[in-house]
């Protein structure tokens, strides 16, 4: 054997050597033991503390307002999405007390008329309806309705009057446009209201300047149509 | 196994072997594995990774029995933002804009065929009215979070590993081992990750680690007030996310991107990206 290659070889041990050392003393403990990261990491990311308890733990003690509550139309809204975060509380009832809000603007975060919140979901004019009465003085929370039930149209249509009521048509009742016999009311399937069937009934409104109303040239705009086939009259543009 | 060795001589019946002899055999074998189970365990349990024992220890959650992923409903999404309020407490992110772990976009599609994203403060000071409102085409809000992806873009360009995907899908980071590069953040296609202004690391959407394996729902799901938000196991046929998944036509956000998210959309508008 060469005089060189013994030399080598003792050179390559040692660097093979100071490179596996290396590696020992610069890997962090756990590291690589589940994929190729520290796995004691995902133990102490798994024991942040909680703040938001879960509606389970508010039944634990404050049950008939939780059953009250599962039968309304909020039950599918959790208890701290009104009363804030609530693991405190919990944990410490008398010391720590969850908010309970009598503001008007936790209401309107959700309940503020916004176009682009989905169509039919309940929605007030801020300004119109009720300025500065607290919500919670004709609603219940818990299980919160309108303070007249439903009537006539609006008690099986629900969605069509919530998006009328903030849209441009809301002074119009549904009887303007829709013709609707006596019998809909108990057999609604078999006999039906009506839609309006001539572009000239739109025209009462849409074609006559003195109304106010936007108006359109009906000789020229777009023949070949009546008007709902184009534009939604319960939630007409430029709302 | 000894059956298994056991099976080419049953078979002719001829050929079996007086008694004693498969009794030696059938011992010899057993001793052969003994030892070799004595002497290899160490090289055969560190070959094969078997699941760590510490997590079963120290409680019943067992990390590799759980795939979790998310649903999102956009014709629920009343854009609130509760959710980006929740996730804030629950999480300790600040609370200056840029620093979300989920947000809320507005997308405003015009007549004219343009398009307009906006999130002031991820949603959480509410969205204005619309101006030119005649000229909307349609209009609607977009809950947005880390996607969670099955083939990360954000893991793969960590240079430290600090950043990973859990055994049960989870894409988290290890503040304690992150060196704050911010290469996650430029890799990460859909905006979901950002640096901790305080600790200096990358922060993102945990799925609420901490909560999903004590049995919670993440935060975000908790708060949300119309169910847009759907939680749960991917594997598992009886989950509400399961029948989330059977009942609506789904996407993903950049499916052309391969990176497989397991965040599922519902009554997505193809113009968000």
């Amino acid at each position: 054997m060469p005089q060189q290659v013994p030399r080598l070889l003792a050179v390559f041990a040692v660097v093979i050597a100071a490179l596996i050392v290396a590696r020992r003393v610069l890997t962090p403990p756990t590291f690589g033991e589940l994929g190729h990261y520290r796995a004691v990491a995902v133990d102490s990311i798994a024991a942040r503390p909680v703040k938001y308890a879960g509606r389970r733990a508010c039944a634990a003690c404050h049950s008939p307002v939780v059953e009250q509550h599962a039968g309304g139309n909020h039950a599918g809204v959790s208890c701290e999405v009104c009363h804030g975060p609530a693991a405190a509380h919990v944990a410490a009832p008398l010391d720590t007390k969850p908010v309970i809000s009598r503001d008007r603007a936790l209401c309107e975060r959700c309940h503020a008329f916004n176009p682009s919140r989905p169509l039919g979901f309940a929605q007030i004019d801020t300004v119109m309806h009720n300025p500065r009465m607290p919500c919670i003085g004709c609603h219940r929370p818990h299980t919160p309705e309108p303070p007249v039930a439903p009537q006539d149209c609006s008690a099986c249509h629900g969605q069509f009057a919530r998006q009328k009521a903030v849209s441009r048509h809301a002074a119009l009742a549904c009887e303007t446009c829709h013709e609707t016999p006596v019998e809909h009311r108990t057999n609604p399937r078999a006999i039906r209201p009506t839609k309006p069937t001539t572009r000239a009934f739109c025209g009462q409104c849409h074609g006559s300047p003195d109304t106010g109303a936007p108006q359109v040239d009906l000789r020229t705009h777009n023949q070949s149509y009546v008007c709902w086939q184009c534009h939604y009259p319960h939630y007409p543009e430029a709302n | 196994m000894p059956d298994a060795h056991d099976m080419p001589d049953s078979w002719p019946r001829e050929a079996e072997p007086p008694k004693e002899v498969r009794v030696d055999r059938r011992a010899f074998l057993a001793n052969l594995l003994a030892a070799a189970a004595a002497a290899g365990s160490p090289i055969l349990l560190g070959a094969v990774r078997l699941p760590r024992l510490a997590a079963q220890d120290d409680g019943p959650y067992d990390a590799s029995e759980h795939y979790y992923g998310i649903g999102l409903d956009v014709n629920k999404c009343i854009g609130c933002a509760r959710c980006v309020a929740a996730c804030k407490t629950e999480n300790d992110v600040p609370l200056e804009p840029h620093y979300f772990n989920t947000w809320i976009e507005r997308y405003i599609l015009r007549t004219d065929g343009s398009v307009e994203v906006e999130s002031p403060n991820g949603g959480l000071d509410g969205f204005a009215g619309i101006e030119n409102a005649g000229t909307v085409l349609r209009t609607f809000f977009v809950p947005k979070l880390c996607n969670h992806c099955e083939n990360p873009p954000c893991v793969q360009v960590c240079p430290v590993g600090a950043t990973f995907v859990s055994q049960d899908g989870v894409v988290l980071v290890d503040e304690d081992y992150c060196v704050g590069c911010r290469y996650c953040i430029q890799a990460c296609p859909y905006g979901a990750r950002y640096l901790h202004p305080e600790k200096r690391v990358a922060g993102k959407c945990t799925f609420c680690y901490h909560r999903i394996t004590k049995g919670l729902v993440p935060a975000c799901v908790e708060a949300c007030p119309t169910g847009a938000r759907v939680f749960g196991e991917l594997e598992n046929r009886a989950t509400p996310l399961a029948r989330f998944m059977r009942f609506n036509d789904l996407q993903v956000l950049k499916p052309n991107l391969n990176t497989k998210p397991k965040a599922y959309y519902a009554n997505l508008d193809y113009e968000v990206r």
